[in-house]
């Protein structure tokens, strides 16, 4: 998709989404090795156009679930900085109030049904969110974010036959980052491509530049207007490459597993770079517009560590609430 | 009050819930046929949209009811028998049980699981398992195990009706049980037992189908002067200690049936709960009559062996007076 097809207002908001990723978990890396946030943080540095891209097609009403490597899913659908910092500083003003962490931090008000800590654990949980929309008429469509890894759990294969079978408004949206854990997609996954998997589900499979958010975007427009029609789900495989390491601060403990070249040859294909050229080349936005929304992201950024810091730890006896409803 | 099946209750409890909430459906394997009746005509009435039969497929059925139920719908998941939660469990005791409290309570999740659960005889390992005991470590499901018709009608309109996901174990012996069960509107709070027979000597606390058994025993005891209550707890989670407490203080004496494992199992969880509460109640050790620890053996004389029954009911009683 050409850039100058979307409104102006329209990509300086990817634009925006896509830096405001990147800034937040750059920032909420270095405030890990600086022993500020608790647990372990998994980040999604380099694969900022699939979230954007894809989230960008959806309205506040649609689901999604995301996965262990959420933030930027979460915030792609609305989330906000501040209480997502928070949460993950393990704060009472975070989204879950310190009980869910960055693996868990969610907003149900945004139409966010988990973030999840067990891989494949979101998508059958998504396809049960498009279940209830198809009582309605399918007026909701549901989302799930997955990884490479994802697709061989037996969630992944149980959701599509069902999805496929009653023809749910859902979209699996494979982020395909290259590995799983620390190993690499060709050691444990038997296809080359996950998309060929649809056409066991009687569902299209479509294979697209995970780096490209123009592409992302599209062709989840067109998966949302199928599932909208009635028409059944999609999966869609989004091929990008995870910059860092599975989990922050794993260099301490892992040993190197994957080639450095190949780590610099992917971050020539810098998805917020690329996005930039294209946006540049449309002739009605400029480099000093886009480095004033950088500006105004970092700025976002830096008030969410500043409320997260400044953010009251949880009562100790605010465990013992929320775990069931009245 | 009429007389009904247990079957009967399920389906009316199904019916009259889909009857007064739109956002009530059934799923699950066979659901449509309903070949143990539970379902049965369920199809007919409410049509392919709100019965739906699913494919083999537990841990996509369990995760749909959980989204669904996110997403504004009552869902009830037929899980059909107890053991195949184990295919399930992380969609059960990860998601389910989870979501709710690491939202920070932002989740609703009004979601009910069926099955029947225990040894109908000879159906083998994994077709006879009672599989609660596996959910009172996560925190976040209630375990409901009704005892009869009534209580079955009743405390699934109530799991139904609640806001949190309940998992109702239905014994398939049970299945061929008859009661009196009140027409229409009945519930029953989870979280409050029942004493099924009253009595001052000893309290029988039984779960599911041990309570007719443990019945049984009273009244034959009776008859030898032995004063038993029977103490009903309906649900394991929520649990009505106050009640099982009140019945302790009142005899003193303690024998808990359980169609589960000794170990790790819901007769050692009640027993320790007496133990750190109501030790100053007891005049004697409490006894647990469970099933033997191997799992349920196919052929009739292994399975009765090691299966709780009235024999070994009435031993542990007289056992702990004497």
């Amino acid at each position: 998709m050409q850039a100058s097809l979307l409104p102006k207002e329209q990509l300086l908001s990817m634009y925006r989404m896509m830096v405001t990723i990147r800034r937040f978990e750059e920032t909420l890396r270095d405030l890990f090795f600086q022993g500020q946030v608790p647990g372990f943080v998994h980040v999604s540095i380099g694969e900022e156009a699939v979230p954007t891209g894809v989230c960008a097609a959806l309205s506040d009403k649609d689901y999604i679930t995301t996965t262990h490597r959420g933030h930027g899913h979460m915030l792609a659908k609305g989330g906000k900085p501040k209480q997502m910092m928070a949460e993950l500083f393990g704060k009472q003003t975070g989204y879950c109030k310190g009980k869910g962490g960055s693996m868990h931090i969610v907003s149900y008000d945004l139409g966010i049904l988990g973030a999840n800590g067990i891989v494949g654990g979101g998508i059958p949980i998504a396809t049960g969110a498009a279940l209830a929309s198809s009582f309605r008429g399918n007026d909701a469509v549901a989302v799930s974010f997955f990884g490479d890894g994802a697709s061989n759990e037996g969630t992944f294969h149980e959701s599509l036959n069902l999805a496929g079978l009653w023809k749910l408004p859902v979209i699996y949206v494979c982020q395909n980052n290259c590995y799983a854990e620390f190993t690499p997609t060709s050691e444990s996954t038997s296809v080359k491509d996950i998309a060929v998997r649809a056409q066991g589900y009687n569902m299209p499979g479509v294979i697209v530049d995970g780096n490209d958010v123009l592409a992302v975007y599209e062709v989840i427009k067109t998966a949302v207007e199928r599932a909208k029609r009635g028409e059944g789900p999609t999966l869609v495989e989004a091929k990008t490459y995870r910059w860092e390491g599975h989990v922050v601060g794993e260099e301490a403990f892992v040993g190197e597993y994957r080639p450095p070249e190949e780590i610099e040859v992917a971050k020539q294909r810098c998805p917020i770079v690329l996005f930039s050229q294209q946006v540049v080349a449309t002739g009605f936005i400029d480099e000093a517009e886009l480095n004033r929304i950088a500006g105004e992201v970092q700025r976002e950024i830096d008030e969410a560590v500043a409320f997260a810091q400044s953010s009251p730890l949880p009562e100790p006896e605010e465990a013992l609430n929320d775990l069931f409803a009245q | 009050m009429a007389t009904i099946g247990f079957i009967d209750a399920i389906r009316q409890a199904l019916t009259e819930e889909m009857e007064r909430d739109p956002t009530v459906f059934v799923m699950g394997e066979d659901v449509k046929l309903g070949p143990f009746g539970a379902t049965r005509g369920l199809f007919e009435q409410f049509g392919p949209q709100r019965v739906r039969n699913t494919p083999v497929s537990e841990a996509a059925l369990a995760g749909a009811g959980i989204g669904a139920a996110m997403a504004g719908m009552r869902p009830v998941v037929e899980i059909e028998f107890a053991s195949f939660f184990y295919c399930c469990f992380d969609q059960v005791c990860n998601q389910a049980a989870k979501l709710r409290y690491m939202s920070g309570g932002q989740a609703r999740l009004p979601l009910t699981f069926r099955c029947v659960y225990g040894a109908m005889g000879s159906a083998a390992a994994q077709h006879s398992e009672v599989v609660y005991s596996q959910f009172l470590a996560a925190p976040g499901l209630k375990i409901v195990i009704p005892s009869g018709p009534a209580e079955m009608k009743g405390l699934l309109k109530t799991a139904i009706r609640d806001d949190n996901p309940v998992l109702v174990f239905e014994h398939g012996r049970l299945g061929f049980t008859y009661g009196e069960v009140p027409e229409g509107e009945y519930v029953l709070p989870l979280g409050r037992g029942a004493a099924k027979r009253e009595g001052s000597d000893v309290t029988i606390i039984a779960i599911g189908a041990m309570v007719p058994k443990a019945l049984t025993v009273a009244e034959e005891m009776e008859k030898e002067g032995v004063s038993i209550e029977v103490w009903d707890p309906r649900t394991l989670v929520p649990l009505d200690e106050e009640g099982m407490l009140a019945s302790v203080a009142k005899t003193g004496r303690v024998v808990i049936a359980d169609e589960g494992h000794l170990r790790g199992g819901a007769a050692g969880d009640l027993a320790a709960i007496i133990i750190d509460k109501g030790f100053d109640y007891l005049n004697a050790p409490i006894k647990r009559v469970t099933a033997l620890d191997v799992p349920i053996p196919f052929s009739p004389p292994l399975e009765s062996y090691v299966l709780p029954d009235e024999a070994k009911i009435k031993a542990a009683v007289q056992e702990i007076l004497a």
